[in-house]
């Protein structure tokens, strides 16, 4: 029955336990609480350990040194300055990623002479990491923003397509031949029924997709930048200021965990009709 | 003559030309506004005959002259998940989702589903997601409306209201209906005519006059059901006949 539908589209990976949409009952919110007990009292514990001379500043900037250098960068407009010119490249990188991949993976998810051109090709080009193509980019583009934003898209491609290609292959025969019957041409059965078919999976390719982003974003900046977060960082090692390098750090995880809210709540928003969510509604 | 649905020596193999036909040269004419019935056991080709009344396979051999507006109601709901109820009845009716929201509104207020308009269809039940299919159908108008089985998967009563509210649709809307069932009782309540299937023929086409509606206690529904499990080769404690005999 319709319970098929939902074994095809969904994966099992894409049904993350999400925390219920408004007012979380009280016991989650203590559950939550404990959650950030351990973090926490690392934190205090480095704290002291720095205080009484147990771990070297100088290799390792203790929480308050990282906690006033952040509030410097940031009352300078250093911090917002370089986060912008990352937000940017990843912006960009993923855009490309995102238009080149979706496309391809429709070629190759909607016709089998597509998959035998594109799939093989990109499964191929897969096996390679990609991250060893810096070099090659850098004779190519130089070392300015091309190779880092390249980087990015390229880092960004795979899970994409992967997920779509598989998306689409997931979907239901039985209902693109109901679709047929009730008149859809192939344009409006990719739009009402392949793509928000595939949709679940290339949310959770999405997801992968702005990890190894990220990943790339901090290869890329450490080649040779002028600005970003990853500027900041190599930049403070010259001068040994391990609570900026901290900062950069802090910075990469804060975004990265953005990065995977936004996807929940885009998740949320789009796969409103499946159970799981129906239920927490 | 003006027969809407006219197939002459309609034949389908699956494993290529020489193979054993799953439909045997069928001839079938449906007159507009007939609800006609097809039996036959798992596996006699009903779903490919229905199949191909619906345009959805290719007539490679004999002819198949078909109407125009064609629905089909699986024996699985096949709706959309992502899309909720209305949006589903709607899904390929020309003009824009706002103009033809009221056409399935109203298709859903006939199948008594108006409350689930707006509800997700993993969220139906059974029954709500087959009469959200019959919906549907009805929406397009069909001049021919096949039955795949749909209420095959429904529990013993649900099976029952949707019987009596087909054919109140069915008297309202006077589409021809193909409906394919393996249940006898079930054509004889509904169907003008009973066709049964076997090894790929049209091995049986009986006209059921009783008047509606139909009682099963009757003693002439009883005669029909008879000859018609005789047909089907099976006698009235279900053991099969051809063994036994
Ligand atoms: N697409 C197909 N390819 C190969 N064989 C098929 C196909 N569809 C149906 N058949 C075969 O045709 C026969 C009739 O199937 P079907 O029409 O589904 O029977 P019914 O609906 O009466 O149970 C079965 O033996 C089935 O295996
Ligand atoms: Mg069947």
């Amino acid at each position: 029955m319709s319970g098929q539908a939902i074994a095809a589209t969904a994966s099992p990976s894409a049904t993350p336990a999400r925390a219920p949409r408004r007012g979380p009952p009280l016991h989650r919110r203590l559950i939550n609480v404990r959650r950030f007990l351990v973090p926490v009292l690392l934190v205090i514990l480095w704290q002291l350990a720095a205080d009484v001379g147990l771990i070297s500043t100088r290799l390792l900037a203790p929480p308050a040194a990282i906690a006033s250098a952040a509030w410097e960068l940031i009352a300078s407009g250093e911090l917002p300055y370089h986060l912008l010119v990352s937000l940017q490249r990843v912006a960009i990188g993923l855009a490309i990623a995102l238009t080149a991949r979706v496309s391809l993976g429709l070629i190759a998810g909607l016709s089998k002479l597509g998959e035998d051109a594109v799939d093989a090709t990109l499964q191929m080009l897969r096996a390679l990491p990609f991250l060893a193509l810096v070099p090659l980019f850098i004779l190519w583009l130089g070392i300015g923003e091309a190779t880092k934003i390249a980087l990015v898209a390229l880092g960004a491609t795979f899970p994409i397509y992967l997920t779509l290609f598989g998306g689409i292959r997931g979907v239901d025969p039985k209902l693109l031949e109901a679709g047929r019957i009730l008149g859809l041409n192939r344009a409006e059965q990719i739009r009402h029924i392949i793509l928000p078919g595939a949709l679940p999976q290339a949310l959770v390719g999405l997801r992968y997709a702005l990890g190894t982003a990220w990943l790339s974003l901090v290869v890329g900046e450490q080649i040779n930048a002028t600005a970003g977060i990853g500027f900041l960082v190599m930049d403070a090692r010259e001068f040994l200021r391990t609570d900026i390098i901290l900062v950069g750090l802090v910075v990469y995880a804060l975004l990265g965990l953005g990065a995977d809210q936004l996807v929940r709540a885009l998740e949320r928003r789009t796969l409103a009709w499946r159970p799981s969510l129906i239920r927490e509604a | 003559m003006n027969a809407i649905v006219e197939l002459r020596a309609l034949s389908r193999r699956f494993h290529g030309p020489a193979s054993q036909p799953v439909l045997d040269r069928i001839d079938l004419t449906i007159a507009p506004g007939e609800f006609v019935a097809l039996l036959g056991r798992s596996g006699s080709g009903k779903t490919t005959l229905l199949r191909t009344l619906a345009g959805l396979d290719p007539v490679t051999e004999g002819k198949a002259r078909l109407p125009q507006r064609r629905a089909v109601v699986f024996q699985e709901p096949r709706l959309l998940p992502w899309k909720p109820v209305w949006e589903n009845v709607a899904l390929g009716l020309p003009g824009s989702l706002g103009a033809t929201r009221g056409h399935a509104l109203r298709a859903l207020r006939e199948v008594e589903l108006a409350h689930r308009a707006q509800a997700w269809p993993l969220t139906l039940s059974g029954g709500e997601a087959q009469r959200t299919g019959l919906a549907r159908a009805l929406v397009r108008d069909p001049e021919l409306l096949l039955l795949d089985e749909p209420f095959a998967s429904l529990d013993a009563l649900t099976r029952l209201r949707m019987q009596s509210l087909v054919g109140e649709l069915w008297q309202a809307h006077q589409p021809a209906v193909l409906l394919v069932t393996h249940d006898v009782e079930e054509a004889l309540l509904l169907a003008d005519r009973v066709l049964v299937l076997a090894q790929g023929r049209l091995i049986e086409d009986v006209s059921v006059p009783l008047p509606r509606p139909r009682r099963r206690a009757a003693a002439d529904f009883d005669a029909l059901r008879l000859r018609l499990l005789g047909a089907l080769g099976v006698d009235e404690d279900g053991n099969d006949a051809a063994k036994a005999a």
